[in-house]
């Protein structure tokens, strides 16, 4: 039996994600996996969005803010599980986005950058001002998601960076799974034939209005999703969280690393969170170096970083 | 009486430096369908440079031109080394690669400047106008002639020079404008070269008013981004009333409403307005061709 390339993608992850720890020096390595995969479970849901539909938004983080405060805030006030509080984040996003989102993406090309950006902003000023509820700039606490200790009591026992590691791959995983599972399904097509041409996709039938909201509420739960682990696992969190700047590094990673490519866009995650790592060693030239790199790949390799690779590779071999 | 004066008066300086702002954004966008999120950066440059250059010993004046020069010339270069080579690509890969130019001049600019708050003096002194009881700092005028000088200078660049048609014609259609003889790419740059340069003396006049510093690029680039949007992308008379409606709304939000949330009722605002006009206030309707 052939591998599919969908179950090849999803074997190659999974080897990668178990395999690394035998790599890692020290605990301080599953943490940035960790926040690799927090970051490629959000920008996955951006190539629905982006990658799939054609469809840009510059506040994403929005909803990774809303996720996240969720789970800061409704186990106190509601009494929630953190847990139960991440499906509740994940459900106001997936509503939030669905309201929003019919009049929103009526707009095209950068008048729709600008609206997104303005939801962004919005949620961003809403949870750094309201001091009383959210702390304010100062962030707030999360509770303990609590799953650590109950491995433990069956045996598992993990540090805290190696529980969140294997949760938030674990996470990734499935995020790509179902994401690639959308690809091949007719909606993925359909997605893909409006990204090529929104008037060709409806002469031959497609809703493009219901299609492109679909992709919206989609990508807006992956981002809340990835907010609420991001916070479960800092067990802490600012309004950083929704700011313009994280919008803009997830739209960069989705970008970067390969736009309609699920394993392109991880990898684009995947390097664009380990970049300022290693260049903290350079700190003066961070951002220089930064910047050229985003300027250099999109210039010279249009399609995104695995792509670019792949079809390189494909040229010699 | 004298408090609506005064959050007017304050709304059209902070207005006049977004409709700058807009304004470069508008003249890139016109001459090569870029939107440049650096734009913010000129503004960083302009104030940056003048203020080491006089801190070295130059007279003001003569560091504001200074700077003016320099910016528009990073702007050029901006355009020859990362534009021109990605053309045609899609907006998210543009979006990026202006993004990249304005980390990549943040860091430069931190580099070789630093990263503290400047500040130079007022053109005419810091002491306030008397006007029906509310005030105006006089570098305030200096802002609010810089916005009007540079838009008529513009309105009349395009409506009465040769060079200006030409960039209108290659705005309107690329290959059109190049069978007249035009050549495109020297329309693209002389567009970033003017864009960096208002951008820039937007920095030079505000900087007295609101400080700089190497990181106050985004701010800048986001309200003038959302007032060229407001106003309708890609025409000149939108940016200058998109900017100045955007800090007139934030004034008054600020006044009657609530300071934290003036920056919130702004973007509300221009939801609104694309909500109900998806081209922004003075766009026409783009026809879509099969």
């Amino acid at each position: 039996m052939r591998l599919s390339r969908k179950h090849l993608t999803l074997i190659v992850l999974a080897l990668l994600i178990a395999l690394a720890p035998a790599l890692f020096p020290s605990n301080f390595y599953y943490r940035i996996g960790a926040l690799i995969f927090v970051n490629g479970l959000a920008v996955t849901g951006l190539v629905v969005l982006i990658g799939f539909a054609g469809q840009i938004s510059l506040g994403h983080a929005g909803f990774a803010g809303i996720g996240a405060y969720a789970c800061a805030l409704a186990p106190g006030y509601l009494g929630l599980h953190p847990g139960l509080a991440m499906l509740l984040g994940a459900m106001l996003s997936g509503g939030v986005a669905w309201l929003i989102g019919r009049p929103i993406l009526r707009l095209k090309g950068y008048y729709l950058a600008v609206a997104t950006l303005g939801f962004g902003i919005l949620v961003s000023m809403v949870l750094a001002n309201e001091a009383k509820i959210t702390g304010g700039p100062d962030g707030r606490e999360v509770a303990e998601l609590g799953l650590r200790g109950a491995l433990a009591a069956i045996g598992i026992g993990l540090s805290n960076a190696q529980f969140w590691y294997a949760a938030t791959g674990l996470a990734m995983l499935l995020g790509a799974w179902v994401a690639l599972n959308l690809q091949d399904s007719p909606t993925g097509r359909a997605l893909r034939a409006l990204h090529d041409s929104e008037i060709a996709a409806r002469t031959v039938g497609v809703d493009v209005a219901r299609l492109k909201l679909s992709a919206f509420v989609i990508s807006a739960v992956y981002a809340s999703l990835s907010g609420s682990l991001l916070a479960l696992m800092n067990r802490f969190i600012t309004p950083d969280v929704a700011g313009f700047l994280h919008s803009v590094e997830l739209v960069t990673m989705t970008v970067f690393g390969g736009v309609g490519s699920v394993p392109g866009a991880i990898l684009g995650a995947a390097t664009l969170t380990l970049l300022p790592q290693a260049l903290t060693v350079l700190q003066q030239y961070e951002n220089l170096i930064l910047g050229l790199i985003m300027m250099l790949v999109m210039i010279f390799m249009r399609d995104g970083l695995l792509p670019s690779i792949m079809r390189r590779l494909k040229g010699r071999g | 009486m004298a408090e609506l004066l005064q959050y007017l008066l304050s709304g059209i300086t902070v207005g006049a430096v977004y409709a700058l702002v807009a304004l470069g954004f508008t003249l890139i966008y016109n001459a090569s369908d870029v939107v440049n999120f650096a734009q913010g950066e000129f503004v960083m440059l302009g104030g940056m440079i003048s203020f080491f250059a006089w801190q070295a010993g130059i007279p003001l004046p003569l560091a504001a031109i200074l700077a003016i020069i320099a910016t528009a010339a990073v702007g050029v270069l901006l355009n020859k080394l990362a534009i021109e080579p990605a053309r045609g690509a899609p907006v998210a890969s543009l979006i990026i690669i202006t993004i990249g130019a304005s980390i990549f001049l943040r860091g430069g600019a931190q580099l070789v400047f630093d990263k503290q708050l400047h500040r130079f003096p007022s053109f005419s002194g810091d002491d306030p106008i008397r006007i029906l009881g509310a005030t105006i700092l006089p570098q305030s005028l200096w802002v609010i002639t810089g916005a009007v000088a540079i838009f008529l200078a513009l309105w009349l660049f395009f409506a009465h020079t040769l060079t200006g048609k030409a960039v209108l014609a290659t705005a309107n259609n690329r290959i059109a404008a190049s069978l007249v003889g035009i050549n495109p790419n020297h329309m693209m740059t002389l567009s970033f070269a003017v864009s960096a340069a208002i951008g820039a003396l937007a920095g030079v006049l505000v900087t007295p008013i609101t400080l700089t510093s190497y990181d106050l690029g985004v701010a800048i680039a986001l309200k003038g981004f959302a007032a060229a949007m407001l106003g309708g992308m890609g025409i000149p008379a939108g940016a200058l009333a998109g900017g100045l409606l955007l800090g007139l709304i934030e004034a008054f939000t600020a006044g009657y409403v609530s300071s934290v949330y003036k920056d919130a009722v702004a973007f509300v605002v221009i939801l609104a307005v694309l909500f109900a006009m998806p081209q922004g206030l003075f766009g026409r309707k783009a026809m879509d061709r099969v």
